[in-house]
């Protein structure tokens, strides 16, 4: 019986293979190059056995990967030994000793970080720091509240170039009256972070009453009207080219040689992710952070039971929006170059892919995701030319195989006794995941 | 007035280019509700091979009838192909999972598509041969309508009718407008619904690939990231028109095409890719059903 099954696994896999090897002929065998108006083809038949193997082996793991999925059914987190493991350094945690050591290493790590390793790597950290406070921004939007939005950038975008235009027509006057530019870093923080609320308090207006995939197209679409207005006012955002000698950050009167102002920037970034994860736990516990669950969970249950959905979604856009901003002031000054290049849909996407891949609705699942996702690609250089195709085949396979994320939300639950808990086959319950 | 004719009618060529990447979007979304983010890089691979196979064919010296012919006929199969394939791999193993997931995994075959011809081929713009002839009767009225605009058009309209006449009279149009009605419905009076989804997706890529070729040779030129702005386009001419409704997306890629064409003649051509964008918003905040799109009742 396994046998004959292995059999017919193996010669799917072989049909598989022979069928990438047709689909694939064109793209990865021949190479066209175009001179003087005619294309010329090139073969690479070297490619083809490889194709072949790969297809192979790669459909037997994919089909047993599929039964494996299939069997495990709908008990997402519940075995395995990741989840054993998550679930004992859990209830280590929850020792009040371990609990503070544990931290206080952490801590400790994260100070001495930028003296340790020198400035290339506080910097990459400083990036990566920015992704997370993005991830933990955008965790909001697409995981409390369940609104998909492809347009995060944007929000992105503001903060930055609030800073950047802060320091293009205020900052001649600040150095005119002998004040330290390093000032407006101050300055843009609080306003870049609350304009770029308004803006997404402006961007919920309209999709009020869109759902699922037409907000993630009009998101989309507002993201790119953003940037294309950024590149084509070339009076006041300086275009394609940007704003470029924005100042780092002033510390208390001094202007720091770049060194010393990069670790000053981590320090304040690491402040900022802070506050953030601080402020997003708290909002998950509070009424409006129930509120938006509920509203992920079922909208119009939600409406029902008296819960504003016009207000929670405002709500919703804007705390997303916030950090975002305040993300992109931190990216000005950092850089001290700006130009609407760095906020493309893909920006957005990456920092959906963190969310997906951390784990929708997580705090840790976010930071988590942003670390990999901008830390990973800094030191695997010679794959750089592969990381968005990476980038896809991570998004897919988590999506199908592990779709509670990689660091997945340990969501409050509560039962009742002698309540069927498990089987699932309620029509209510069906109904829940339906419109999920 | 002649200006206004010229940008119309190119209007109308763009118009009816969208509308064949458009008919994928819409018949896709009505048969398993899921908006096909890689169905701009299904028809950018139509593209690509037709330039690959064409020149192919080109070089070993065939005669330039044959070589279109050729050319077409290898980038829809093999765009067929992918679509079938991507259907397979990233949509069905989600198929009863919530719907972000399939919008997630179809954002994932995207990149991946982009990436594998960015690194397989070139990242590059190629110039695009065209194979297209220059039609003699035309010659009169050329700058108006020139050749390859008035074959965009006629291709279009001829596959616009024959895919109405197939989903119309034909058992497997039946099938096709069954499983869209319901699934579940469907399935138990006997309808392959998975054949049907995989049909749905074959037909869609193959449009897509005609309407590749067409604009690569219309633009003259191709890169791997053509299909992304392309796609989002037709997406917006199909939401326009009322997704769902194959006479809907032919509708709204028209008037996408008539805007972007007007809006740059007469308004700014730095904005020309923020037109469709504009139209969406509006469209989707004053009627979010379309222009013919059912009204579709939430269920409790």
């Amino acid at each position: 019986m396994e046998r004959n099954k292995l059999f017919r696994d193996l010669r799917t896999s072989l049909i598989i293979a022979a069928w990438f090897s047709f689909l694939l002929f064109p793209l990865l065998v021949m190479k066209v190059s175009v001179t003087s108006g005619a294309a010329l083809v090139r073969f690479r038949w070297e490619r083809l056995p490889g194709i072949a193997v790969a297809a192979f082996a790669l459909s037997f793991a994919w089909r047993r990967a599929l039964e494996w999925n299939e069997a495990r059914g709908d008990k997402p987190s519940g075995a395995g030994p990741i989840a054993a493991l998550t679930a004992r350094a859990r209830s280590a945690l929850a020792v009040k000793p371990i609990r503070l050591s544990v931290s206080a290493v952490l801590l400790a790590v994260v100070a001495v970080y930028p003296f340790a390793l020198g400035m290339y790597h506080t910097n990459i950290m400083i990036t990566a720091l920015i992704y997370v406070i993005l991830a933990l921004g955008l965790n909001i939007v697409v995981g409390l509240g369940g609104l998909l939005n492809l347009g995060y950038a944007a929000f992105f975008a503001v903060g930055a170039y609030t800073y950047g235009l802060l320091w293009k027509y205020a900052g001649p006057a600040f150095v005119a009256a002998g004040v330290d530019p390093g000032w407006l870093f101050w300055i843009a923080l609080p306003t870049a972070g609350v304009l770029a609320a308004v803006f997404g308090a402006l961007l919920s207006l309209p999709v009020l009453r869109l759902r699922g995939d037409y907000l993630a197209i009009i998101t989309l679409a507002f993201g790119e009207i953003v940037r294309m207005v950024l590149q084509n006012s070339g009076a006041v955002t300086g275009g394609a080219t940007g704003i470029s000698l924005i100042p780092r950050p002033w510390f208390f009167g001094l202007r720091l040689p770049p060194r010393q102002a990069a670790t000053y920037i981590y320090y304040i970034a690491v402040a900022l992710v802070a506050l953030t994860v601080f402020v997003v736990r708290r909002i998950e516990d509070s009424r409006v952070g129930r509120a938006l669950e509920a509203m992920r969970e079922d909208e119009i249950a939600c409406e029902a039971m008296g819960v504003d959905l016009v207000r929670n979604k405002l709500v919703t856009f804007s705390l997303g929006a916030f950090w975002a901003g305040i993300a992109g002031v931190l990216l000005a000054a950092q850089t001290t170059y700006i130009n609407p290049d760095s906020f493309t849909l893909w920006e957005s996407i990456t920092v959906l892919m963190a969310v997906v891949i951390g784990g929708t609705g997580s705090i840790p699942g976010a930071i988590g995701g942003a670390l990999l996702l901008k830390l990973l690609p800094e030191y695997f250089r010679p794959l750089a030319q592969y990381r968005m195709l990476i980038y896809g085949i991570a998004m897919i396979l988590v999506i199908i195989f592990k779709p509670d994320g990689l660091f997945p939300r340990n969501r409050k639950k509560y039962t009742f006794e002698g309540a069927p808990s498990e089987g699932g086959a309620s029509p209510a319950a069906d109904g829940q995941e339906a419109r999920r | 007035m002649d200006f206004f004719l010229k940008l119309f009618l190119s209007g109308t060529a763009k118009g009816s280019i969208y509308a064949l990447i458009a008919l994928g979007y819409t018949m896709v979304y009505g048969i398993v509700q899921l908006i096909n983010f890689a169905h701009g890089e299904v028809y950018m691979i139509g593209g690509f091979t037709a330039l690959i196979i064409g020149g192919l064919l080109f070089s070993s010296g065939m005669a330039v009838p044959l070589v279109l012919l050729l050319s077409i006929l290898a980038a829809v199969v093999f765009s067929a192909a992918f679509g079938f394939t991507i259907e397979k791999l990233a949509y069905k193993p989600l198929r009863e999972k919530p719907r972000l997931s399939a919008l997630i995994s179809a954002i994932g075959i995207s990149m991946i598509l982009q990436n594998v011809v960015l690194l397989a081929q070139t990242e590059k713009y190629l110039s695009f041969p065209s194979y297209l002839p220059e039609l003699e009767f035309l010659r009169p009225v050329r700058e108006y309508l020139n050749s390859t605009q008035f074959i965009i058009l006629v291709t279009t309209a001829a596959i616009m009718v024959i895919l109405t006449l197939t989903i119309k009279f034909t058992r497997m149009g039946k099938a096709m407008r069954a499983t869209a009605q319901d699934k579940h419905m469907a399935q138990l009076v006997g309808v392959d619904i998975n054949g049907v989804i995989s049909l749905t997706f074959i037909i869609g890529s193959a449009l897509a690939a005609v309407g590749g070729v067409l604009i690569c040779s219309y633009m003259g030129q191709i890169n791997y990231y053509i299909g992304f702005v392309a796609g989002i386009k037709a997406f917006v001419a199909a939401v326009l028109g009322g997704i769902g409704s194959i006479p809907g997306a032919v509708l709204g890629s028209f008037i996408l095409g008539w805007t972007e064409s007007l809006g740059t003649g007469y308004l700014s051509s730095d904005y020309e890719d923020a037109y469709a964008f504009v139209i969406l918003i509006l469209i989707l905040i004053l009627k979010p059903d379309g222009i013919l799109g059912k009204n579709q009742k939430q269920k409790v």
